[in-house]
């Protein structure tokens, strides 16, 4: 069978769960390997096992890791020719994206972004992809070269499968012109406590009509064990960081629950969030457009039903 | 120094987007406009232009159907120099890999500093072109730029990453690209759209720029797309008014109903 690289997603070894859904998607299609670029990976390898890596391509370069995506597309580049992969399988998030771009010009492969799904076709893999703020699925597949694909959270249930996961180093030649966008200073993100938003069940987000008071849309969500996202509106006034804005120059999410409070519900929010399974909102304004998609809506103030839908799911909890 | 500004001409997202029955999306019978993820390339290009010495020229860029000059021209009018518009019946149906080769090509015969592009496109929305752009020129990419600094020939730009905010500095030329948190794209004052009637616009061909017809299009195309389905519309569910606290107690049940809870 032929090998299906995954590049591992992750933060200092600490492996994100996005990547165990691609392994999943990749025993699918073939015999995972997974590529890790850093100089953690005793951190990651007991992960990478359970969830179904064959192979384990280590590249422990501190090259790589100081300059943005062009070396981490180099080390593909050289990892395709090596291995000849029936596939590459990479996170859909803008950096995974942009070694995707980068490396399907350098393999002169097809790319396909954002899959929401992919299965094993009689001529290589068949994505799917949800389009047009949601309202359209497409299915694709890549024609030439190595095809190329990133993969958008939750796409896959990760199946643990144990792995031979055999580690093997690879050395790798980075060019000069790789080297020419320097990361100059890195703050890693402040932990918050609560889910990853596009990795999250659920997700409560709040927008213009929290008038800025995010303290109603945080305890409920906390009450779920939910992520909180916002909209648009609201981090364009300051009211939350922008790293949680919902919608299409955010994130998109796919959750199971999805509960907008205070929030309209433009095309552009509905672009992020509009093939999440259950949808409710909570709105003041009864002709608020998220309506006309919601499995459950209050028409109310978000104010005052927020802290007594918290009270009730505290005491339902028990 | 001289900027080239790259922008899409997309469907109004506000309209009904769909595709034709060859799978490509409909282009022509569909309301179309500048990318509004573009208009903060053109702003921030304006910006550093006003920064500069003056003597900084301004080009648009854009490639697709005869309609996309439209893009072009809302561009001119918020206030750039000139403009290029690549058509060429052979294009339509490309891909991103043959959209930023024929990009690719049209930069090299544009004199300029450094390019700017948008963070993705309101249609395709696949944020790919600038860093295939930077890989095709062999220029450094500084991308998703959400703040942007310039002094001479080095950049300084911050990105907003998944796991950690970034500082990313390169010298140019570069391929540089912006989020919508660089800043608000100023809307053309009356002076800047009648100025932008005597801008020039060129109109370049595959030929002119020495790409081969069979290297881009649908048949060209690195992938293909075998099926398009509008997703059923969702029906909508029940909607309670609260009263008194009656909607949290509601929405408790519906949500235990569920499983939620």
């Amino acid at each position: 069978m032929s090998e299906i690289l995954v590049l591992v997603d992750h933060v200092d070894g600490a492996v994100r769960k996005t990547t165990n859904e691609l392994l999943t998607i990749a025993r699918r299609l073939g015999e995972p390997s997974a590529v890790f670029i850093g100089s953690d990976v005793s951190a990651a390898a007991d992960q990478l096992k359970a969830y179904g890596a064959e192979k384990v391509y280590v590249v422990d370069d501190a090259e790589v890791k100081g300059y943005l995506v062009a070396p981490k597309a180099e080390v593909l580049q050289q990892l395709v020719e090596k291995t000849s992969p029936a596939a590459v399988l990479i996170s859909s998030n803008a950096e995974g994206k942009e070694i995707a771009g980068r490396l399907a010009v350098k393999t002169d492969s097809g790319l396909i972004t954002d899959a929401v799904d992919v299965q094993p076709g009689d001529s290589g893999p068949v994505t799917t992809q949800s389009v047009f703020a949601g309202n359209y699925t497409v299915q694709a597949k890549v024609t030439k070269g190595t095809p190329i694909i990133t993969v958008k959270p939750n796409a896959a249930t990760p199946e643990q499968v144990e792995g031979a996961a055999e580690q093997e180093k690879v050395d790798v030649t980075i060019s000069d012109a790789a080297k020419s966008a320097k990361i100059v200073a890195s703050e890693p993100r402040k932990a918050t406590g609560r889910p990853e938003l596009t990795e999250a069940a659920i997700v409560v987000s709040g927008g213009r009509g929290t008038g800025g008071n995010f303290e109603p849309v945080e305890k409920f969500a906390d009450s779920l064990g939910a992520a909180v996202g916002a909209s648009r509106a609201a981090v364009d006034s300051g009211w939350y960081p922008h790293s949680f804005q919902v919608g299409q120059t955010g994130k998109t999410v796919s959750p199971q629950l999805y509960v907008a409070a205070g929030i309209s519900g433009a095309i552009q929010h509905r672009a992020g969030m509009q093939t999440s399974k259950t949808i409710v909102a909570i709105n003041k304004d009864e002709e608020a457009p998220l309506f006309e998609l919601v499995d459950f809506g209050v028409v109310g103030d978000l104010h005052a039903v927020l802290p007594a839908a918290t009270d009730e799911v505290n005491k339902r909890k028990g | 120094m001289n900027i080239v500004v790259c922008v899409k001409y997309v469907p109004d997202a506000t309209a009904d987007r769909h595709f034709e029955a060859d799978n490509t999306v409909d282009r022509v019978g569909v309301d179309g406009l500048l990318s509004e993820l573009d208009e903060y390339a053109v702003e921030q290009a304006l910006q550093l232009k006003e920064k500069g010495d003056g003597t900084d020229e301004i080009t648009v860029l854009t490639v697709g159907p005869e309609q996309a000059s439209d893009a072009i021209r809302k561009a001119l009018q918020m206030g750039a120099d000139k403009g290029v518009h690549v058509v060429d019946d052979a294009i339509a149906g490309s891909d991103s890999l043959a959209t930023s080769l024929v990009l690719a090509e049209a930069i090299k015969k544009i004199d300029h500093d450094f390019v700017v592009c948008g963070m993705a496109s309101t249609d395709g929305a696949m944020s790919v072109v600038p860093a295939m752009l930077a890989e095709r020129l062999g220029v450094p990419q500084v991308t998703f730029g959400s703040q942007i600094e310039m002094q001479g020939k080095e950049i300084r730009i911050r990105r907003d990453g998944d796991a950690a905010t970034e500082v990313i500095g390169a010298t140019a030329p570069f391929v540089l690209s912006v989020t919508d948190q660089s800043g608000e794209a100023r809307y053309p004052s009356f002076k800047g759209i009648m100025a932008a009637k005597k801008k020039p616009v060129e109109t370049w061909s595959l030929a002119d720029l020495g790409v081969e017809a069979e290297k881009v299009g649908l048949s060209a195309s690195w992938t293909q797309v075998e099926d398009t389905a509008a997703r059923p519309p969702r029906s909508q569910g029940e909607i309670v008014t609260d009263e008194d606290g009656s909607g949290a107690t509601a929405l408790a049940g519906f949500l235990a109903s569920k499983k939620f809870i």
